[in-house]
């Protein structure tokens, strides 16, 4: 605390705040506890708890007829999702879309981020690129949701646009779910890769132009292995935010759905919980599996 | 190499860098101003400077990662000025080694191979070679972040050498490492420059460093080259007092004190090794000059003494004398006692302006 270092150096710490902070200092392990408990109780009690008790609500199941819930434990919920083809088809779909999302953002973001964190030699250029590629977090998902439609929609802003060239625009559907989730989330893989390549000394690519590598050699050669922590730790944010998304379908997917549209409408029109606790495993694992693989990659540490 | 080839058709092999009225700003900054400077074949130049003197920019030009502002940058004859710099026929080992981290060492050392084609065989050949002359035989399969400093520093070198270029920049590369390595460094650079034959463009700030490896010197200041020459040239007779204080420390006389102890207008230079230290009484020989001072400092650094002595006419004289016969506390008795400080006239050498 600062009332320590304001203290003349002759007379001895004094005073509520500074003896405390002193008391402290010789308590590593009660400044430990006090610095952690309320974040542990937050993450352990509201987040693990949640989903703890989610994952036990899989295994229930409800009275047809009343809709009144059954506590005794039954496979049936993962019968009906294993079984029923909707749901696999529906479960691929979302995972191309993710997939796709994921390209799309990494083909957009390496061009944007290797323009701020390496063509860009003024330093208030490069924050100003930063901040403008952060700029559309600062609107409403919803507001941009709705930008997104009339964008897409029949006789919208891009049918308009490409009508001179007389073509159409794909109008609301899957593609339109992609471009606008990739759209949506493309800030977070921009700035992991940003981050990525600020590290990456200039001299690096220096040496690769000095020992005969052209641009795009270079590029292929040194840049690209060596931000793959950074292209995976963004393709964790595009994929899972993905995955768990169910309302820009509804916006601009026509009558596309995705899996989170199975678990919203369980809870919601079916009021059915258990199986909407039960379709909710699928993305959970779908995102452990991809952790797990690209754990050795060392993208975890560039989160 | 095309380069090359052409340059044997116009008979101009002697010239393996030649700079002309080479200028560089950085906006308001001038970084580089009207550098003339020749390269020979086979040549070990060293750029001297201060940091801030412009040299490493020269340096960067040469490579191509800087475009010079005005001037003309030509490669065995043919004009590089504009060329990126995978299209000259240069390498550089850089200030921070600046390897592949993702790569082994054997990758990084083939690396320049790759990009230029050579087949698969030709190039483990030529790597392994290459690191068999930096004494590194038996590593390729490192990680660079597994070898100390010095071992990174030959791998830059391999990786640089097997390309064979027809001139070696180096950024200042002994920099980061400690004083016995890089020693040892200077002496092994050295070696391997006379058995490969390439030319050599070595930048550092260290006077030692340039004296001990350089065929040629050319001393930088503000932008500006102050003095091109050998080695023996740069540090007896330096053109000019910005040279005569930056390599090596030197005594400078000047207006009345030249006037009252040479007898001469100008500025003078001196060597401190060159200054005798007597007694009061001690009589100069013929081709001598003398001064007479107090002793204000006794500086012991081991294998000499610096002595720092106020002379009578005004004004400080170093004088530097090995401790071939005296002991630290002989030394250090003298703070305090009157001396009379002797040289050669030859030794006296009139710094330009």
């Amino acid at each position: 605390m600062s009332a320590v270092t304001t203290e003349p150096m002759t007379s001895p710490p004094s005073g509520g705040s500074s003896s405390g902070s002193a008391f402290l200092y010789r308590h590593p392990r009660l400044r430990l506890t006090g610095l952690l408990t309320a974040p542990m109780l937050w993450l352990g009690v509201l987040y693990l708890g949640s989903l703890a008790i989610m994952l036990i609500a899989a295994f229930w199941s409800t009275d047809e007829f009343t809709g009144q819930l059954i506590k005794t434990p039954t496979l049936k919920n993962f019968h009906t999702l294993l079984t029923g083809q909707v749901y696999w088809v529906v479960a691929l779909r979302t995972l191309g879309i993710a997939v796709a999302v994921t390209l799309i953002d990494m083909v957009l973001a390496v061009p944007i981020a290797f323009t701020a964190a390496k063509v860009v030699k003024s330093r208030g250029l490069r924050y100003a690129l930063v901040i403008a590629v952060t700029m559309p977090l600062w609107a409403g998902y919803l507001v941009k949701g709705y930008a997104m439609e009339t964008m897409f929609i029949n006789n919208g802003v891009i049918d308009w646009m490409l009508a001179p060239l007389g073509l159409k625009g794909p109008g609301l559907g899957i593609p339109a779910t992609v471009f606008s989730l990739a759209y949506l989330w493309l800030p977070y893989m921009i700035l992991p890769i940003y981050a990525g390549l600020e590290r990456l000394p200039d001299s690096l690519m220096e040496a690769s132009a000095d020992l005969g590598a052209s641009a795009g050699k270079t590029f292929r050669g040194v840049v690209l292995p060596m931000i793959v922590p950074s292209l995976i730790a963004g393709s964790i944010f595009t994929f899972s935010l993905t995955l768990g998304d169910y309302i820009m379908v509804k916006i601009v997917g026509g009558t596309t759905q995705m899996f989170a549209n199975i678990i919203y409408d369980n809870v919601g029109v079916a009021n059915n919980l258990p199986l909407a606790a039960a379709a909710a495993v699928f993305p959970i694992t779908v995102i452990v599996i991809y952790l797990l693989a690209v754990r050795r990659s060392g993208a975890l540490e560039n989160l | 190499m095309s380069i090359s080839d052409e340059s044997v058709a116009n008979g101009r092999t002697g010239i393996a860098v030649r700079l002309r009225g080479l200028r560089k700003t950085f906006g308001d900054v001038v970084a580089v101003d009207s550098v003339d400077l020749d390269i020979a074949d086979g040549e070990f130049l060293t750029l001297l400077g201060p940091s801030g003197s412009g040299k490493t920019t020269v340096l960067r030009m040469i490579a191509g990662f800087e475009l010079p502002t005005a001037g003309l940058i030509e490669l065995a004859g043919t004009d590089v000025s504009t060329l990126p710099p995978f299209q000259r026929d240069v390498n550089t080992v850089f200030q921070d080694y600046a390897l592949f981290p993702h790569l082994t060492v054997q990758d990084n050392v083939e690396y320049g191979l790759k990009v230029k084609g050579v087949g698969k065989q030709d190039r483990r050949a030529r790597a392994s070679e290459a690191l068999a002359s930096v004494q590194l035989d038996g590593y390729g399969s490192r990680k660079p972040n597994e070898m100390s400093g010095g071992q990174r520093q030959r791998v830059a070198l391999a990786r640089a050498l097997v390309n064979r270029p027809r001139v070696l920049l180096l950024d200042e590369p002994l920099g980061a490492l400690d004083l016995k390595l890089r020693e040892q460094m200077q002496v092994e650079l050295k070696a391997i420059q006379r058995d490969v034959g390439i030319t050599f463009v070595f930048v550092t700030h260290d006077q030692e460093e340039a004296l001990t490896m350089s065929d040629r010197i050319a001393v930088f200041n503000a932008g500006r080259i102050e003095q091109v020459g050998s080695p023996s040239d740069v540090y007896e007779r330096p053109s000019s007092e910005f040279v005569a204080g930056f390599v090596g420390t030197s005594n400078l006389l000047r207006e009345e004190t030249a006037r009252k102890v040479l007898g001469a207008e100008g500025v003078f230079s001196i060597r401190p090794e060159k200054i005798r230290i007597a007694s009061p009484a001690a009589e100069p020989a013929n081709n001598e000059h003398h001064v007479d001072g107090t002793v204000a400092e006794v500086i012991y650094v081991g294998d000499a003494t610096r002595y720092v002595v106020d002379i009578d006419p005004g004004g400080r004289l170093v004088a530097l004398s090995q401790n071939a016969t005296t002991s630290s506390s002989q030394a250090l008795e003298k703070r305090g006692e009157r001396v009379r400080l002797m040289w050669d006239r030859e030794y006296e050498y009139k710094v330009h302006g």
